[in-house]
């Protein structure tokens, strides 16, 4: 899967449990998504559904706020563990 | 408590447990973390809490008390279950008829689990002081324009038995809770640590204080808290207690955000979701840590200390 695929089930995946202030599909990879709206309760529902979608669990020293402030450095944690949608 | 004190010379936390428990400041029941309180701990802790009123007077805050326990359909709304399972406490009961009793009777007599036949009542444990206010400040509709603030006092549960004595299964938190704008919930804590720091001195505390999180449950709680800490959102008021160990979380500075305003649906004046914040003290803790730090006989203490806990 290559990262814009990756980037794209992110979106979904926000669209779905981001509790975003505007639509995922026109947020970029490397814009704050705290500052559109995330908030520590739903970005947790994220997290939960990426690992879902994506078959792989987050490595501990990776689960950061820092993580999960971009679509682009979620995709690089999916990316370097190897795993696939 | 049987078996405190048997090979746990070497525990320091352990030991100061020991010398509490052997003066009679604290009454082992056999459970770790649950203890009576004897009347030297209950002097401290009364003149902690006067102490923590006079500190707010003048605020004009609602002082409000509840039981111990919350209306489980609130519990359930809050959320804590999805951040705190495990330290969780609720509250079932025997709903049976004549021969469930029967046999409820026969499985203890055996020494079998009698517990199964229990069944959840509408009430659990209170796991923190504020966590009913929220629902009181919401059935009343919208904040007036100063906000709120509330004082609150409740007996707390948190399933984490433990033989450091700072670590309680049930245990009083006071607290200062705060429902308003943002910028009112942010002057309001920012007071209060100043106001927590004159205070603790005023004690002859030795403290610091430090960013915190809450203890959030499993790996998506570490998340949380990560987050919880980048954001600054718990402050707390560390004083050391246990001989070897770190220092104990006496007080904490909240900011909830607009977490329970949301949740709960309190609204400011002009229609926005309310923020909260609360500044929390641990009574229990507070007061092992005078034990802690000036000894366990208050008539031994220094004279400046005595004056602040027990205004002649």
């Amino acid at each position: 899967m290559g990262q814009q695929a990756t980037e794209g089930a992110i979106r979904e995946i926000l669209a779905t449990h981001g509790r975003l202030n505007r639509p995922a599909a026109e947020v970029k990879s490397d814009a704050d998504l705290f500052a559109v709206g995330l908030d520590s309760q739903a970005v947790v529902n994220v997290m939960l559904a990426i690992e879902e979608r994506f078959d792989f669990e987050f490595p501990e020293d990776r689960l950061t706020r820092e993580t999960f402030t971009t679509i682009g450095s979620i995709a690089q944690i999916i990316a370097s563990a190897g795993a696939s949608a | 408590m049987s078996d405190v004190g048997a090979g746990s010379a070497a525990d320091a936390s352990t030991a100061f447990l020991d010398r509490l428990l052997k003066a009679g400041v604290l009454i082992p029941m056999g459970a770790d973390g649950v203890y009576g309180r004897g009347a030297v701990f209950e002097h401290i802790l009364e003149g902690l809490d006067a102490l923590a009123t006079r500190a707010g007077a003048g605020d004009g805050a609602e002082r409000v008390r509840f039981p111990p326990v919350m209306v489980r359909r609130h519990f359930e709304h809050s959320g804590y279950m999805k951040g705190f399972p495990q330290l969780a406490g609720t509250i079932h009961c025997f709903c049976g008829d004549e021969r469930a009793h029967r046999a409820l009777l026969r499985c203890m007599e055996a020494g079998e689990d009698w517990t199964t036949g229990q069944a959840a009542s509408d009430v659990v444990l209170t796991p923190a002081a504020c966590y009913e206010v929220y629902p009181m400040l919401a059935a009343r509709g919208g904040l007036p324009e100063a906000g709120a603030l509330v004082d609150v006092m409740s007996w707390c549960f948190r399933h984490e038995p433990s033989t450091e004595p700072t670590r309680m299964q049930l245990f009083r938190m006071r607290e200062y809770v705060r429902v308003g704008t943002p910028a009112q919930v942010e002057a309001f804590r920012m007071d209060w640590m100043q106001r927590a720091v004159a205070l603790i001195e005023s004690l002859g505390l030795p403290h610091t204080i430090e960013v915190a999180n809450d203890p959030f449950f499993g790996r998506p709680g570490k998340l949380q808290a990560d987050i919880q800490r980048s954001q600054q959102l718990k402050f707390e008021l560390l004083v050391p207690v246990n001989d070897g160990a770190e220092p104990t979380a006496c007080l904490s500075f909240n900011d909830h955000q607009n977490h329970f305003g949301a949740l709960w649906g309190v609204a400011t004046p002009d229609g926005a979701v309310a923020h909260s914040g609360c500044v929390a003290f641990g009574l229990e803790r507070l007061t092992l840590a005078l034990l802690r730090r000036h000894g366990l006989d208050p008539a031994t203490w220094p004279t400046p200390v005595r004056g602040v806990l027990w205004r002649p």
